[in-house]
């Protein structure tokens, strides 16, 4: 306590130096004079007097001495001594000072914002009590791939399992609110009994779902999101046990989920009720269809391996006892794939979000690159003033301490700066990220990323400082002084240099990496989707209620919807289909073709269309011809199949007039065949980087079921985005209670499937381009700064008869030969990292050649322009004013 | 004339406070002589070394410091025991008894046998 006291007392000390020196020194005054008092008294004389009052003292100075270290804490006096020195430095020099500061602050804040981005998503834990015991379960079939669970994979897991303490699945769920406005869809899911406790949050309001409520044909009961209860319920805390009408039924609320619970599987998911699927688990039925998601929290002290392991033996009794069901669903799994469920959810975004930390980390060390080179001029400039500081007893250490502190100063500054900036870019980062980012609301420039900015700023701040005050320490007292500060080019020269290269080196792997993506971007945008994108608005109808509960109701409503369409002006032609192309969707269902008996490998993508979906996408016809009105309900069943299908099965043969049997027709012999009428070009479905063309089309009118929810593609005149109120305005006046979500268009659709690889580009184009300006200045300046410091060796040339084109050549060549160095380095370099791009490029090598052409080719013109400012200035020196000036 | 003994490590600090007990408020000067004159001329004492371990005391918020005036009308720094002073001159005394007491038991045999 005592000693804690007497340090905080020291630590102030620091800062009322002045007064403490006054305070001791009348002190000391007062003392001798009372000692000189007594003195005399004794009978000395004056002189004698005031000598033995010191002498007994013990000195004057060297009382202050003993008494001034005892009043402060001596490292940190010289610390602050130091940055008051260095403050008054950087104020004396605002030019430098803000360069650098800039140039830290650009290379801090945009690492602190992709930091901020990248933590809470790949490394940060999931917001759930011990969440790396939370996994995700996937079905593992044939070559490892994996699956989503069915409901009796789900049952046979939940029963076998002795290393999962809780096991539920999962399943989107869209139900239909009507208010007094506009009808409102939520996203939701529905969820066996343990889903919550799975996770491990309780609801903060009620109660979890329990075993009762998840029976086949159980209660109809419903959890809010805390969101969802805030936005329609004012948070009425009593809202336990009343009742919502949901898709026409009604729900018994019975929990709130707290505010801060975060649904990583499902994010936009807002209510929850049971999943109730049948246990019994009757075959051909849902239930075996793989369109769940497993997930489970391992038992402490077991391993996902573990888990595994047990789950491939575990297993096998189960799917022995239902094989006829496993075999409806298209064979058992082989075993359990277990994958923590953090990685799970990040899988897709983890290589693009790692390249764009790596590129800002380049960025970052061309910033301290630049600031280095900076300071090093600066050091040579002040040269005279070390020279001084140790001719009058600094020693090196000291003289290192200052300049460190500079640096440090500078960076913490700097710092500063820079988490303001990454505050702003962390917004822009949201607003750039894909859709599809998991935990995008959870970027922040939060206390971990002020802490990172802290940390690399200090580290920066060493990092810059380094060199330089080797440097300095270094520098001999005597040619200091001797030649103040014109001097021809000291040992710094080859540091500076060698900076020179790195930074063209970084500038060239930066710029390669975003001339790939770029290229890879270029390339996918090229490759045609199979229909025309142009002038095509799209949305998503939804239909729900008891009144559409036979077909034919929700048949009518889609017609007479569809009519009502395509009378707004403006609308060319419009068609309902079961799922778009390149909108998420991927809708497969087996087909068995006449000729291919026991061929599992046959499924296709089902699209559900109206005859007009041909017109109005232009798919274009191959062969055959394409459906028609006339393919009703009753008529025989015609087909179309995408050309690499029909080319896939039918090799040669002609696939017209072949027989399909479709979905849940597929092996059985007893239901009719239907007829391939004709082939259509392919139509990419998941992602224009991918071939999965094989689809087939049958009419709506021909599909078994109506599907609820159906997509409308319209066909526009002019702009199709301004089309959407017209045309869902003639949708709600058939039913004024249809939802209609997703309202795009298809070029925006287009984009967004690529939103990954675009976010990445766009980051990478960014620093690539302040990585170039970067280093274009580095270039320059150290140019500048060695040919300020040859003029008089350039005046002496040009004396002696070198022409202006010679000196202009002389010094060109020479900051051509470092941007050469650096075009070589930098290549090797990026060799090597454009591989760690590897899953993001498309279509394109990592070395592709016409990408190191053109970013060598920009980097030697910008080169070029930062060494012939210098070398043009050099050219016109002249000769008789250097040489007097010396 | 015995040589004069320096002070020990750690003393300074507990003479000073005792004298500010015994003295109430005083002067550095007047610490020091007063210091030198209990201890019978016996310890030499730097007085400057005493500036120091008055800053300390002070710091830890053993003593308080105040301008005044002397005997002889000079203008002083008096030095006055503070409550936190008094609590650890009684504790730094009762320490002090103790290892006295200690290191007597050990030396008090040796004489006997002698």
């Amino acid at each position: 306590m005592k000693h804690l006291r007497a340090w905080l007392s020291r630590l102030a000390g620091v800062f009322s130096k002045q007064a403490r020196e006054s305070e001791i020194s009348d002190e000391i005054e007062s003392h001798l004079a009372m000692q000189i008092d007594d003195n005399l008294r004794a009978g000395m004389t004056a002189d004698e007097a005031r000598r033995a009052a010191i002498l007994k003292l013990g000195g004057i100075e060297q009382t202050k001495q003993a008494y001034r270290a005892r009043g402060t804490v001596p490292g940190l006096e010289a610390l602050v001594q130091d940055l008051r020195y260095g403050l008054r430095q950087l104020r004396s020099n605002p030019g430098f000072a803000c360069t650098a500061i800039l140039v830290l602050a650009l290379g801090i804040g945009a690492s602190t914002a992709i930091f901020s981005a990248v933590n809470p998503i790949l490394f940060r834990p999931l917001p759930y009590p011990d969440a790396n015991r939370i996994m995700m379960l996937w079905e593992e079939h044939t070559g490892g791939s994996a699956e989503f669970a069915c409901f009796g994979t789900f049952r046979g897991v939940s029963e076998r399992s002795r290393s999962l303490q809780a096991v539920a699945v999962v399943k989107a769920w869209q139900p239909t609110m009507i208010g007094k406005g506009e009808p409102e869809r939520f996203e939701g899911q529905r969820v066996s009994a343990d889903y919550f406790r799975v996770l491990g949050v309780e609801p903060v309001l009620g109660r979890d779902f329990d075993a009762a409520d998840d029976q086949h044909k159980g209660p109809n009961v419903v959890v809010l999101s805390d969101a969802l209860w805030w936005r329609r319920f004012g948070g009425d805390r009593s809202i336990v046990g009343r009742q919502i009408t949901l898709d026409d039924s009604l729900y018994t609320i019975i929990g709130i989920m707290p505010r801060g619970f975060e649904n990583v599987v499902a994010p936009e998911a807002q209510l929850w009720a049971p999943l109730q699927y049948d246990p019994s688990l009757p075959p051909d039925s849902r239930e075996w269809g793989h369109h769940l998601q497993m997930v489970g929290r391992l038992r402490p002290e077991t391993t996902p391996e573990a888990a595994h392991n047990e789950l491939h033996v575990a297993l096998h009794p189960f799917t022995q006892a239902y094989a006829s069901g496993f075999d409806s669903s298209g064979g058992a799994p082989q075993g359990i794939i277990v994958t923590a469920l953090q990685r799970d959810i990040t899988k897709d975004v983890r290589p693009a979000l790692l390249a764009i930390l790596g590129a800002v980390l380049l960025l970052l060390l061309i910033a301290c690159v630049n600031v280095t080179n900076l300071m090093l001029a600066r050091g040579a400039q002040r040269r005279g003033e070390f020279a001084m500081r140790v001719a009058l007893g600094a020693n090196r250490a000291r003289l290192v301490q200052q300049l460190l502190t500079e640096s440090l100063l500078l960076a913490i500054v700097g710092g500063v700066l820079g988490v303001l900036l990454a505050r702003v870019g962390v917004r822009f980062l949201v607003a750039l990220s894909p859709a599809t980012l998991p935990r995008a609301h959870d970027i922040a420039v939060d206390k971990t990323a002020l802490l990172f900015a802290l940390g690399i700023s200090s580290f920066v701040g060493v990092v810059v400082g380094l060199m330089p005050a080797v440097y300095a320490s270094r520098s001999d007292p005597q040619s200091g002084l001797q030649q103040s500060s014109r001097t021809t080019a000291g040992g710094p020269q080859f540091t500076l240099r060698a900076l020179v290269v790195a930074e063209v080196a970084i500038a060239l792997v930066l710029l390669v990496s975003a001339g790939l993506l770029l290229r890879s971007i270029q390339r996918l945008f090229a490759i045609p989707p199979g229909f025309d994108s142009s002038h095509l608005l799209t949305m998503q109808v939804q239909e729900y209620g008891h009144r559409f509960d036979k077909d034919a109701d929700r048949a009518r409503f889609f017609d007479e919807a569809l009519r009502a369409v395509k009378q707004v002006p403006g609308v060319v032609d419009a068609a309902f289909t079961s799922q778009l192309p390149l909108g998420g969707e991927s809708d497969s269902y087996g087909v068995e073709f006449q000729t291919r008996p026991n061929d599992l490998s046959s499924a296709g993508f089902r699209y559900a269309v109206d005859p007009s979906y041909f017109a109005v996408m232009k798919v274009p016809l191959r062969r055959g011809r394409l459906l028609d009105e006339q393919d009703r309900v009753g008529a025989p069943m015609a087909v179309l199949l995408s050309e690499s299908y029909a080319r896939r099965i039918f090799r040669y043969a002609d696939p017209i007039g072949q027989h399909v049997r479709m979905g849940p027709d597929y092996g059985h012999p007893e239901k009719p065949w239907a007829t391939v009428v004709g082939v259509v070009s392919d139509v990419k479905q998941i992602s224009l980087g991918l071939n999965d063309g094989e689809a087939f089309y049958i009419t709506r009118a021909q599909w078994h079921w109506v599907d609820a929810a159906q997509s409308l593609v319209v066909r526009t005149r002019g702009d199709a985005a301004a089309m959407a109120p017209a045309i869902r305005r003639a949708i709600w006046s058939m039913d004024k209670d249809q939802p209609i979500v997703r309202v795009v268009t298809m070029d925006k659709l287009i984009a967004d499937s690529e939103a990954q690889r675009h976010f990445a580009l766009v980051l990478f184009e960014a620093f690539a381009l302040v990585g170039l300006i970067l280093a274009a200045t580095g270039i320059y300046g150290v140019l500048s700064g060695n040919v300020s410091e040859r003029t008089r060796e350039i005046g002496v040339r040009a004396a002696l008869g070198a022409s202006p084109t010679n000196i202009l050549a002389l010094v060109l060549r020479q900051g051509l030969t470092l941007a050469g160095m650096g075009l070589v380095l930098g290549l090797l370099g990026a060799m090597v990292c454009s591989r760690a791009l590897m899953t993001l490029l498309f279509g394109t090598s990592p070395l592709d050649p016409l990408t190191y052409l053109s970013v060598v080719a920009v980097l030697v013109i910008v080169s070029s322009m930062a060494c012939w400012i210098p070398a043009h200035r050099a050219a016109n020196v002249d000769p008789a004013i250097t040489l007097r000036a010396e | 004339m015995a040589d004069k003994t320096d002070v020990w490590q750690g003393t300074l600090a507990l003479m000073v406070l005792k004298t500010l007990e015994t003295m109430g408020p005083l002067h550095g000067y007047g610490i020091a002589r007063r210091i030198e004159q209990i201890s019978g001329n016996l310890l030499s004492l730097n007085y400057g070394t005493l500036y120091p371990a008055l800053l300390k005391l002070e710091q830890e918020g053993a003593i308080a410091s105040e301008w005044g005036t002397s005997e002889n009308n000079r203008k002083a720094k008096f030095y006055k025991l503070t409550r936190a002073g008094r609590k650890q001159l009684e504790k730094e005394a009762r320490e002090w008894e103790q290892a006295r007491a200690i290191v007597g038991r050990f030396l008090a045999p040796s004489e006997e046998q002698a």
